[in-house]
């Protein structure tokens, strides 16, 4: 199974145009993010008054804000912050929602009941109220912006493995496995979750592109990540104070958040024609 | 068809319980004394002063007596008060949320006007290269953060039509309805944006589905114009899958107003709470959440069950 994913995704990515693109926006993004620190001209909260403003220029290639900090640093700075809160969060929304999703589809019956109308519930909240809840009860920090934004996603996650599980849960080889002897566990890591391999990797993809979104939204209110930390959606929000005299901070950040996004969901939004079945042809 | 009704209701009902129900835990889930958290951002309170507060929330009941307490305050129409003012909350909150209500309709109008005959275009040019560029373009709308939309705006706005007013107060609908839908536009737009590029998407894909039924290749054998065809065979059937979207982007719709807002300077919901998250003023954001949410579970159930009532064949799949 799990070979033949690699298979199907990688002749996908071979013939492609819209994969390849995405597929390089991604690789750079989280390369520029992960490496930061080694590639970044200056250090993101070095303050140099005498270069305020700088326009972009050979020292400054996206120019300076209004405390003298290179565009270009913070900017490198602030997808690894941007990038980590987005991963984190999905991934703990795809492991607390989506263990919770295979388990209502497959013991059915109560459990499901209970768990799939908390979902409902929480899928219910506008998805910014539900993220100011989170936030106002823990507070403006990173961590609870990634457990707000994973309280936003699990259910997403919860709704989305149900659902094939349910179908496997009856299928004859499991059936088969289970008339060997095999236990719930061992049904469902070895002969359920293979299945699931695909629609995890498209949602999560989709998932990532909102959550960055999201987190940037978060932080351009002020409800984010906190200062000195360098955040794309706060670098956002400050540029917009002076975006006539020096507009470069505020349209650079901007346009670093828009390709951050972009690549994710161009990156699911391909997936899942390649993947998902239903689709093929409609596209 | 009744029947459909009562479980509908049923579930109205159990969906309206289970987001009370975690309301109301919000305050009860601050770590810590939510009373001394709630004080502390006014610096140094009392332990009476403390005790005082625990008092007016209740916070010492077990808490199923303090869930029925509240809700059947909110039923003879307390909501709580502001802690700071002391006003009711339900009135600060009525004189924000109109602006932002407003912007949420007029951007879910836009939206639709935009994006049917966009979905309906697209799916006529299907195929190679606009396939390509088309998918790129929605997909940019769709991911575009609607803050730098709007600070592109209104930079752009500033330079190329420098009268236009895009920042402070909105004047009153009522005493300048022009000057108010001046200032409407650029917000509206900024909020749209996404929510247009998404549903073109979506009507795409249902007028392509659409158009590759048996009925259509009917309608065609019968020697109907094309125009009738596209547009009274397949948009009348692809508008299915599109309103049970237009559900869920009201509410993004309503998460983007708020962020949109504040790049406005648009005195509205989005402004009254991240000042009380920043006052601890939590019965303000308490009552803000619950009384958005209901208002968008109950609107939205209202208009699926218009729609199954309407249309026999999404009745019938339930």
């Amino acid at each position: 199974m799990g070979t033949r994913l690699w298979r199907v995704l990688a002749h996908a990515f071979a013939h492609n145009p819209v994969l390849m693109l995405a597929a390089a926006l991604v690789v750079v993004q989280v390369l520029a993010s992960v490496f930061a620190p080694l590639i970044a001209p200056y250090d993101p909260v070095a303050q140099a008054v005498e270069s305020r403003l700088a326009a972009p220029s050979a020292e400054f290639w996206l120019g300076t804000d209004k405390l003298g900090r290179d565009v270009l640093s913070r900017i490198l700075h602030g997808y690894q912050s941007s990038l980590g809160i987005a991963f984190s969060a999905v991934l703990a929304a795809l492991l607390f929602g989506g263990t919770l999703g295979i388990w209502a589809g497959f013991k059915g019956g109560w459990v499901d009941r209970v768990i799939m109308r908390l979902a409902d519930v929480l899928f219910a909240f506008p998805i910014i109220l539900l993220a100011i809840g989170v936030i106002a009860i823990l507070g403006t920090n990173a961590t609870s912006t990634v457990i707000a934004i994973a309280v936003v996603y699990a259910p997403i996650f919860a709704r989305l493995m149900r659902g094939p599980t349910l179908v496997l849960r009856s299928a004859d080889y499991v059936h088969a496995a289970r008339s060997f002897g095999s236990g719930d566990l061992r049904i469902v890591v070895w002969h359920i979750m293979p299945n699931l391999a695909s629609v995890i990797l498209v949602q999560a993809s989709l998932s990532l592109s909102t959550a960055i979104l999201l987190e940037a939204s978060l932080s351009f209110l002020g409800i984010g990540s906190q200062p000195p930390a360098p955040s794309l959606g706060r670098m956002l929000s400050e540029g917009r104070d002076y975006i006539f005299i020096a507009p470069w901070a505020c349209i650079f950040s901007g346009f670093a958040i828009l390709l951050a996004s972009l690549g994710f969901n161009l990156l699911g939004d391909g997936l899942r024609d390649r993947l998902d079945p239903r689709l093929r042809g409609i596209d | 068809m009744g029947k459909l009704i009562v479980r509908r209701l049923l579930d109205l009902g159990g969906v309206l319980l289970g987001v009370s129900v975690l309301v109301f835990l919000m305050i009860r889930l601050i770590p810590g004394d939510a009373a001394q958290v709630m004080l502390g951002a006014s610096g140094d309170a009392s332990e009476s002063q403390v005790e005082q507060l625990r008092q007016q929330l209740g916070l010492n009941d077990p808490l199923p007596v303090q869930y029925y307490h509240w809700i059947s305050a909110m039923a003879r129409g307390d909501f709580g008060v502001s802690i700071w003012t002391g006003k009711p909350v339900l009135e600060d909150i009525a004189e924000r949320i109109g602006v932002t209500a407003e912007l949420t309709i007029l951007s879910l109008l836009l939206a639709v006007l935009l994006s049917i005959p966009a979905g309906v275009l697209m799916a006529y040019f299907r195929g190679g290269a606009s396939d390509f560029v088309l998918r790129v373009v929605t997909i940019t709308g769709v991911t575009m953060p609607g803050f730098w939309l709007g600070a592109l705006l209104i930079f752009g706005w500033a330079i190329w039509f420098p009268n236009w007013q895009t920042l402070g107060s909105v004047p009153p609908f009522t005493e300048q309805p022009w000057a108010h839908l001046q200032r409407m536009f650029l917000p509206t737009l900024t909020c749209a944006l996404p929510v247009i590029a998404s549903l073109a998407r979506i009507m795409r894909s249902a007028m392509i589905d659409a158009l590759s039924q048996d009925y259509i290749r009917t309608a065609r054998s019968k020697g109907l114009n094309e125009w009738t065809v596209t547009f009274k065979h397949a948009l009348r059937n692809s508008l299915i899958p599109y309103v049970t979207a237009l559900g869920i982007m009201a509410g993004y719709l309503f998460s983007g107003a708020i962020v949109v807002e504040q790049v406005f300077a648009i005195p509205g919901l989005g402004r009254l709470m991240l000042g009380a998250i920043a006052d601890r003023n939590y019965p303000l954001i308490q009552t803000s959440i619950l009384v958005v949410t209901c208002s968008f579970v109950v609107i939205n159930a209202i208009i699926d069950l218009l729609y199954r009532v309407i249309d026999k064949r999404a009745g019938a799949s339930v």
